[in-house]
């Protein structure tokens, strides 16, 4: 029987060697699924916008056009990378990798399944919440670091975007961890056992699908990139693997999202109904159904609305989900309170 | 322990490091993403001593939040660097002085707290320990019953400071035009358009 603790027996490293091994496969057991994904979703939006306008979608590269997203990402691989002369070119470099790391070390806190976690931590969703209050920089950063006036204005409408759901979505994640009475993840998911907090909160995550879509500035709400416009915003100077990364950051924070929705709202790992052929199903499986749910959801909006104004934007961030969701939180406590169902 | 210990040099090392770079660097850009790694390396301290509520909590209001306020400001300033360079001389003394009341403050605190049995029992906080509760709960049981008016007041300076600031900066402008959502959203095709029969050549 090999017992890989005692390899390093004796060898004063021996307290680090192995833990940081095992870290490093479960981070991997991780990141690679989250690519594959991203390479997928890209995928999946242009087959499902492709059905939804009569189209066919990519389907020359691999059987049904599966390769398309590897062939895609080869090209990008090949290209050159352009740093434009005016550009400040430590930031221009800097702002793609903070995009896609940021996208990526989320998934630290993320529950797959009952304890599938690589970080249990007992401020899991305050970490989310930081982490994904960290976009913003790379964006921005991006915008000015090129030096062209398309890029800052992308830039600059991102961030008061990001900003301004960040407060309602705020105000959605403290209104369920006032039901759950816990910050860690896993707890917010047990807290859903018999019910999700989908259908007591509905409203609240209708908000949070919304708020979403702008924090990740998808359609309705790309005005950053806005093709019309400012030919693409933020990442209007960027090429080759700078490009691919925003690219790819963008995607992996849907996702993130997806996932976020997913704990906070859809029971996480939990089954619909805890009985014979559904609770046999793992836990991971359902987990990648609900997300996979909501990022449909992201690909059918996009597909079906039309971009917003800016001052449309702003006011329903700021005098409809601002006021409504404030309104929701204190009317959770108060019923919390009324009905003594507070959590200890 | 090994690793704490390198984290928390690391963490500190470049804390400071980022301090001095955010004073001396010449792009305010540049001073205010120094300003940003300074905030996060702090909440990396935070991690270290346990306290990862304040941690998250800093990162959530002054990185993802003031921050990006002050990089918006600043990426929008023409200022000339040159002539915020000129004043460096004579403003030294006054921020050197400033500098030095500071750190004795500091030594005065910490030797205090070293030497004066009633300082350190001053110090140690009413919260329960860290094995009873998480800091999160611990702040929160102090915070909403020990110093609950204090809290309620810094509540209402704040929102005093944000009618204040809204009310320096709103302007009535005449001749705007608004958009009523809901006259908007209530209108109906069927009173709003209407099918007319056009005889040729002669038009509406």
């Amino acid at each position: 029987m090999v017992n890989p603790e005692l390899w390093f027996e004796g060898v004063w490293w021996s307290g680090y060697a192995l833990p940081t091994a095992t870290i490093v496969m479960y981070i991997l057991a991780i990141v690679i699924p989250v690519l594959i994904s991203v390479a997928y979703l890209t995928y999946a939006e242009r087959k499902v916008i492709g059905w939804m306008q009569l189209r066919k979608g990519p389907n020359v590269v691999g059987p049904f056009g599966l390769l398309q997203p590897f062939a895609d990402g080869l090209k990008l691989f090949l290209k050159e990378t352009i740093i434009p002369s005016g550009a400040n070119a430590a930031l221009f470099v800097c702002a793609p990798m903070l995009t896609f790391i940021l996208s990526l070390i989320a998934w630290a806190v993320i529950p797959f399944d009952e304890g599938w976690v690589l970080a249990d931590i007992n401020v899991g969703i305050l970490y989310l919440f930081a982490i994904s209050s960290l976009g913003v920089y790379g964006i921005i950063i991006a915008g000015w670091a090129s030096n062209s006036k398309y890029a800052f204005l992308g830039a600059l409408r991102s961030a008061a975007q990001m900003v301004s759901y960040e407060v309602s979505m705020g105000f959605v994640i403290v209104s369920v961890l006032i039901i759950v009475g816990s910050l860690n993840l896993s707890a917010v998911v047990e807290a859903q056992r018999g019910l999700w907090f989908v259908v007591p909160m509905f409203p609240m995550f209708v908000i949070f699908f919304v708020s979403i879509l702008a924090e990740t500035n998808r359609a309705p709400f790309d005005l950053p990139e806005a093709e019309a416009e400012l030919v693409s915003g933020y990442n209007v100077e960027y090429s080759a693997m700078t490009f691919a990364l925003f690219f790819l950051g963008e995607y992996a924070n849907m996702i993130l999202m997806s996932a976020m929705a997913t704990t906070l709202f859809l029971g996480g790992w939990l089954p619909p109904v805890d009985i014979a052929p559904f609770n046999l199903i793992p836990g991971v499986i359902w987990f990648g159904l609900k997300t996979a749910l909501i990022l449909f959801g992201f690909l059918w909006v996009r597909a079906t609305f039309p971009r917003y104004r800016y001052d449309q934007l702003m006011r329903l961030g700021w005098k409809v989900f601002l006021p409504f969701s404030l309104f929701w939180v204190v009317a959770t406590a108060g019923v919390l309170v009324a009905f003594d169902w507070l959590p200890d | 322990m090994i690793v704490e210990a390198l984290a928390f040099y690391l963490f500190a090392a470049v804390a400071v490091a980022c301090g001095v770079m955010v004073i001396t660097s010449k792009n305010p850009v540049h001073s205010v993403l120094f300003l940003i790694l300074a905030f996060f390396n702090a909440a990396g301290l935070f991690v270290i001593q346990g306290a990862e509520f304040l941690a998250m909590i800093l990162v959530i209001v002054y990185v993802g939040a003031v921050a990006v306020l002050f990089l918006f400001v600043v990426m929008m300033l023409d200022v000339n660097f040159a002539e915020l360079r000129e004043g460096f001389a004579k403003y030294l003394p006054i921020g050197a002085a400033i500098g030095i009341v500071l750190l004795a403050e500091l030594v005065l605190i910490g030797a205090g707290w070293v030497f004066g049995p009633d300082v350190a029992g001053v110090a140690a906080s009413p919260t329960p320990a860290l094995s009873e509760a998480t800091n999160t709960e611990a702040i929160g049981r102090i915070l909403y019953t020990k110093y609950v008016y204090l809290f309620q007041g810094a509540g209402m300076v704040l929102l005093v400071a944000m009618v204040g600031a809204i009310v320096l900066t709103l302007r009535q402008r005449s001749g705007v035009k608004r958009q009523n959502i809901a006259a908007q959203v209530a209108r109906d095709a069927k009173a709003e358009v209407t099918v007319v029969k056009v005889p040729t050549g002669s038009g509406v």
